[in-house]
């Protein structure tokens, strides 16, 4: 139910904050989602969508951070 | 490649990080994650299974088709069987049994019940149908109150009288606290739901870790963010440290997205919550504040009987406190099928029993 899933967004439609909404990208499927808990989205931001909604920007500097994380483990047990 | 989701399923790096949890490993420790997802993508990639002898994933309460109470279930039933009504609700509510048979078989008697992806999908249903009254069915967590909470925000605005809701939101903390309070409680370990979190921060946990000296960890939903959750929860654990650790980072902030939680404490307010299976949690769910009861459907629908909790043979109650597994109910994948299901957690594709269904019946058959 909590089910979300990234999408890039591709264009943004409204200037009101409550009814502000896009067209996301998910894998080549294009859906609309309501942009009015994410003012800072921009056009190219990835953003994550639940029930039809955006419900954050997704932080691109910090899921690489995760990433080398993950390989700085990774990386330990391989060698 | 799909940005943010395959580069955090790579099965070789999975396999290292889960040998790297081996070595940190030197006792058993039992770990519970909360969110019907990550149960899902645990047992759908097998991650309990490639972690060392002794420790033990349990199954948390965050499946909210599942804790929803039969009798709101009912109560949907005879709103949605009046007369002008359109009741609408997520796909997976539709199919679970209540009291008085599931929101599917009273559509099958001709009640116009119909699937939504989106709060806004019936919002527009309203608009569509003003002769009409649409009630929407409203579940979930923390994520999606917000969804919820616009709708109607955006109802008000547009002066629609037609819509109202059927609210059963409810709230992960105080099920954590319920949990850790239960004499039988055997968690020493959580893995917080990261898209709950995304939405309200994490600062809530902060003082349960303290008070049950439990360590927390937010964490995400592909393999390699639950490796990295549990991998993170045990170092904890092993080097006795309590602390709330954010392994979510691309998505969690520690205040999570103000302007959701703004929404969500102008159109609800807390209120104790009956969780099936579990039973009633003070201060656990939410209803609509005064200003918004004109937009609820008990309102609305004066004399709508909300039945008590049915009594059932069905363990999912003790599954989803996560003291048995769905393999030790005598009726899994015998008398209770997705197709029969006997409770909730075998509906719900979320659901602990799905899922074992799913993944691990040729195991079980065995």
């Amino acid at each position: 139910m909590c089910l979300a899933v990234p999408g890039e967004v591709l264009s943004i439609d409204g200037d009101d904050v409550l009814m502000r909404d896009g067209r996301i990208a998910f894998a080549g499927v294009v859906k609309r989602a309501c942009l009015a808990y994410v003012p800072e989205a921009k056009i190219g931001d990835y953003v994550l969508v639940h029930a039809g909604f955006a419900i954050a920007v997704i932080d691109a500097v910090e899921a690489q951070r995760t990433l080398a994380l993950i390989e700085e483990i990774v990386a330990e047990d391989r060698w | 490649m799909v940005k943010y989701v395959d580069e955090f399923r790579d099965p070789a790096a999975a396999r290292h990080y889960a040998d790297a949890i081996a070595r940190v490993t030197t006792r058993p420790w039992t770990i519970m994650e909360i969110c019907g997802g990550q149960t899902h993508a645990i047992v759908r990639h097998g991650i309990d299974q490639m972690l060392p002898d002794g420790i033990l994933l349990l199954h948390g309460p965050g499946c909210p088709v599942c804790v929803t109470p039969s009798g709101m279930i009912d109560a949907a039933i005879s709103i949605a069987e009046r007369s002008g009504v359109i009741l609408c609700t997520f796909g997976d509510m539709l199919r679970v049994p209540g009291g008085q048979g599931s929101l599917l078989s009273a559509r099958g008697r001709g009640a116009d019940v119909r699937m939504v992806y989106s709060p806004l999908d019936a919002l527009a249903l309203a608009q569509e149908n003003p002769a009409r009254e649409v009630v929407f069915f409203a579940i979930g967590f923390e994520t999606t109150a917000p969804t919820t909470a616009m709708a109607v925000l955006q109802a008000e605005r547009e002066g629609l009288s037609n819509f109202s809701l059927l609210v059963s939101h409810v709230l992960v903390p105080p099920a954590m606290e319920a949990l850790l309070s239960d004499p039988a409680n055997g968690v020493q370990g959580f893995l917080a739901a990261g898209h709950v979190c995304t939405v309200t921060g994490y600062r809530e946990y902060e003082p349960i870790a303290r008070r049950f000296g439990i360590p927390i960890v937010v964490t995400g939903f592909e393999p390699l963010d639950l490796l990295q959750g549990i991998y993170l929860c045990i170092r904890q654990l092993e080097e006795g440290r309590v602390e709330v650790e954010n392994q979510y980072r691309r998505l969690v902030h520690p205040e999570g997205n103000a302007r959701a939680c703004a929404a969500v404490d102008r159109v609800f307010c807390v209120r104790s919550q009956q969780w099936r299976g579990i039973g009633e949690i003070e201060a656990s769910g939410l209803g609509l504040a005064p200003d918004y009861e004109p937009f609820d459907a008990l309102v609305r629908f004066p004399g709508t009987a909300v039945p008590p909790e049915d009594q059932t043979s069905c363990i999912s109650g003790e599954i989803l406190r996560g003291v048995r597994k769905p393999c030790d109910c005598p009726a899994f994948a015998t008398a209770c099928t997705p197709e029969h299901p006997l409770g909730a957690t075998m509906v719900s594709s979320e659901g602990a029993c799905a899922a074992y269904y799913r993944y691990r019946r040729p195991l079980v058959a065995e």
